[in-house]
């Protein structure tokens, strides 16, 4: 099993973003997340789809996507080549007098920023890979984790990759 | 540009299109157009159901190799589309179907007949669309058009709503129109034909697996050429059934669930296999890991998803198939071929066919699958045009008769559609009225679209139902008989209707025959007939289709007949 970044340039039109994840439910794949933006062109949209699969399903995918006629253009982008980050915010419960400072301190070692500190709970918003961002949550479970939310990543190829 | 309301912008670039024939059934949501098409030439053929006219439709573009166009109305007329959708996609056919909707102010609101018809026929068509302003439609039927007629050709839906057919706008009709997204050809990779060449000929048991691509694409005579010049036998899909005559020696009739033994065998004995057009469905190759255990597969198709995506291939060739074989022939026409008409396995090839022809048990008794279907062979022109519903009647179609003009024998292969035939085989005579027409139905089929009389009869369009009638759900009573220890449900139809008076009602032919004269006699009746005709050919209802390859099995563990 792999874990892929694909990144697709797609008509900028109402009900694009439907028939791309319902082409996801239609050949049974799974998103693992996604991620959509206008570009600088305000006619295209950007859709950036992260899935787990064997390498065949994956080409599948691609080729799927690709034949979608309101999709431009389809890529596989490879990892060590891109740049992708994924906006995660937190909400901890804030149990014990330490618990602030120890969360601080994580927050910082992650390069994490704080917002709306309060008595009772803090929220730390990180921009970073999915898999940091999973450490980091990793991190914070022994505090509660009243709320999160993710953004799905968005990525971009490296210039001369 | 002129002035005009979307309803006429819609009937001016369908005839801009050179539609000549609508199927279809009015409603509130489109009436704006079905005014407009009172004022034009188009012919209207009005159907008695929705799922008719989208089969229609189907059977039209399939014959015509146009796109056929259907028009509904809103929510009940546009869902009762939806069969006629995924069944003309699942087979790759071009249409073009036409629906009605509420005004846009009133989307979302559950108002009265809404449905999100875009959003339901999403997954099974090729493209929808619904423009929003009546200045879009031109160019949204020009491109319609083009996505349902080109590349792998498919269903196209357009819903508009009532207001759009309504609001006048000054309205350009564009003489081309540009898909940026959408690359419907690709050139036909010549170093991978190359290679496909060598693989072909340095194997010792080649056989050609024709696809419905072939059929779509009209590449008959290349095929035929490449079979002649190398000397391999042919085998088909089902839904390439006619890709290659079927009275050729070459030819061992399609693989699959209900192929013929002869294929079957040759099939799973092969080295190399040439698969034109296909998607290698599951229906055809069995068990997959199975299928390519051994098998060195040259896979062409336009569709370049369909390279691995259920088989893998050894040399894959994207390109329309017609443009790749014309290549492949031309590179083999510089090779000095020995000539091969002698081999060893060609030989083996013909004495397998030979036993299985000569040896093939039938069921006894005078009106049974094999001897009607040859008779009906024998009595239709070769130039007929065949359609088929689904059952057992299919497959002893597939079995018994033998198409021999190639691209004359349409199925619903993909989707299994009962009821599709019929409607299928009026519009294939509206494409094509100078040929002979006939539906090859089952009685639980027909039952389900055979309201379409109506129209058969009042809009002159003389078909042929030949009804193979079992009084049963033929096929589902076989599964019933063979893998559920004859517990029987759900399949008896009695003699419910009586088929000629259903015929005699709507005005049409009916005949029941009960010999083989008799039926000779009554197909020669239904040729000359000016209305349609409705054969009724009771068999025997305990009369199984075989060899049969069980689901989930390999081709080469075919049930034979005992
Ligand atoms: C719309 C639809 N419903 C159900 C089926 C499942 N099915 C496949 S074959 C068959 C029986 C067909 O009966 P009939 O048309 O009488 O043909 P026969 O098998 O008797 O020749 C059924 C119910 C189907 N293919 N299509």
């Amino acid at each position: 099993m792999v874990w892929a970044i694909l990144s697709l340039l797609v008509e900028n039109k109402p009900g694009i973003l439907f028939k791309v994840t319902h082409l996801f439910r239609s050949k049974n794949f799974n998103i693992d997340s996604i991620s959509v933006g206008v570009t600088q062109n305000p006619e295209f949209s950007k859709i950036t789809i992260t899935t787990i699969g064997d390498e065949k399903q994956i080409a599948q995918i691609v080729k799927q996507l690709d034949k979608m006629i309101d999709t431009i253009e389809v890529k596989q982008l490879d990892e060590k080549k891109t740049v992708y980050r994924e906006l995660v915010i937190f909400r901890i419960k804030l149990s014990k007098a330490s618990d602030s400072m120890e969360i601080s301190n994580i927050a910082n070692a992650f390069g994490a920023k704080i917002h709306d500190a309060r008595k009772d709970s803090i929220m730390l918003e990180l921009t970073a890979t999915p898999d940091q961002i999973n450490n980091l949550q990793e991190l914070l479970k022994p505090y509660e984790i009243l709320d999160i939310a993710r953004t799905g990543v968005a990525a971009l190829q490296r210039a001369g990759d | 540009m002129q002035t005009m309301s979307g309803a006429k912008a819609l009937i001016k670039a369908l005839e801009k299109q050179g539609v000549k024939e609508i199927f279809g059934l009015p409603g509130g949501a489109n009436l704006p157009m079905y005014d407009e098409l009172f004022k034009s030439n188009i012919r209207h053929i009005l159907v008695r159901h929705e799922q008719s006219a989208a089969h229609m439709a189907d059977g039209f573009g399939r014959v015509s190799r146009r796109a056929g166009v259907c028009f509904a109305t809103s929510g009940p007329g546009a869902t009762n589309i939806v069969t006629g959708l995924a069944t003309a996609q699942a087979d790759s056919a071009p249409m073009v179907a036409i629906t009605g909707q509420v005004p846009l102010s009133m989307i979302g609101r559950d108002a009265f007949q809404e449905s999100d018809i875009i959003g339901i026929a999403n997954p099974i068509v090729k493209y929808s669309y619904q423009p929003t302003t009546a200045a879009e439609i031109p160019e949204v039927v020009k491109k319609g058009f083009y996505i349902a007629e080109t590349g792998r050709p498919g269903a196209v839906l357009i819903d508009i709503p009532k207001d759009v057919q309504q609001n006048d706008a000054e309205i350009p009709f564009p003489d081309e129109v540009k898909i940026r997204g959408y690359h419907p050809w690709s050139d036909p990779d010549v170093v991978a034909i190359e290679k496909a060449i060598s693989l072909l000929l340095s194997s010792t048991r080649p056989v050609i697996l024709a696809g419905g691509g072939v059929i779509i694409s009209s590449a008959f005579a290349e095929l035929q050429s490449i079979a002649e010049l190398l000397m391999i036998p042919v085998v088909s899909t089902f839904k390439g059934k006619g890709a290659f005559p079927e009275n050729h020696p070459l030819s061992l009739g399609p693989i699959g669930m209900h192929g013929h033994a002869e294929a079957n065998k040759i099939m799973s004995e092969a080295d190399c296999v040439l698969a034109i057009g296909t998607r290698f469905s599951d229906r055809s190759v069995g068990r997959f890991d199975e299928f390519e255990r051994n098998l060195k597969i040259i896979h062409l198709d336009v569709d370049p998803a369909e390279i691995g995506k259920n088989q893998s291939a050894s040399v894959a060739v994207v390109g329309d198939v017609k443009a790749s074989l014309r290549i492949f022939l031309r590179l083999l026409a510089q090779k000095a071929l020995k000539k091969s008409e002698q081999n060893v396995w060609l030989q083996h090839v013909t004495e397998v066919k030979d036993y299985w022809r000569a040896n093939l048990k039938l069921h006894p008794g005078e009106l049974t699958a094999a001897k009607i279907l040859r008779k009906l062979r024998e009595v239709m022109p070769a130039e007929s045009i065949v359609t088929t519903e689904v059952g057992q009647h299919q497959m002893w179609a597939s079995l018994f008769y033998d198409v021999i003009h190639p691209g004359t024998f349409f199925s619903s292969t993909g989707l299994g559609t009962m009821g599709w035939g019929f409607p299928a085989a009026i519009g294939a005579k509206a494409a094509r009225p100078d040929l002979p027409v006939v539906d090859i139905a089952g009685d639980g089929s027909f039952n389900m679209t055979e309201n379409s009389l109506a129209t058969a009869v009042l809009e002159n369009l003389p078909v042929i139902v030949f009804l193979v009638n079992n009084y049963t759900l033929g096929m589902v009573a076989q599964w019933q008989r063979t893998f559920y220890d004859r517990r029987m449900i759900g399949v008896d139809q009695k003699h419910c209707p009586d088929y000629v008076k259903l015929a005699e009602s709507y005005g049409a032919q009916g005949i029941r025959v009960g010999s083989l004269d008799e039926l000779g006699h009554a197909i020669k009746a239904g040729l000359k007939s000016d209305v349609a005709t409705v054969i009724d050919i009771p068999i025997d209802p305990e009369e199984d289709v075989l060899p049969f390859v069980a689901p989930g099995t390999s081709l080469k563990d075919m049930i034979l007949p005992s």
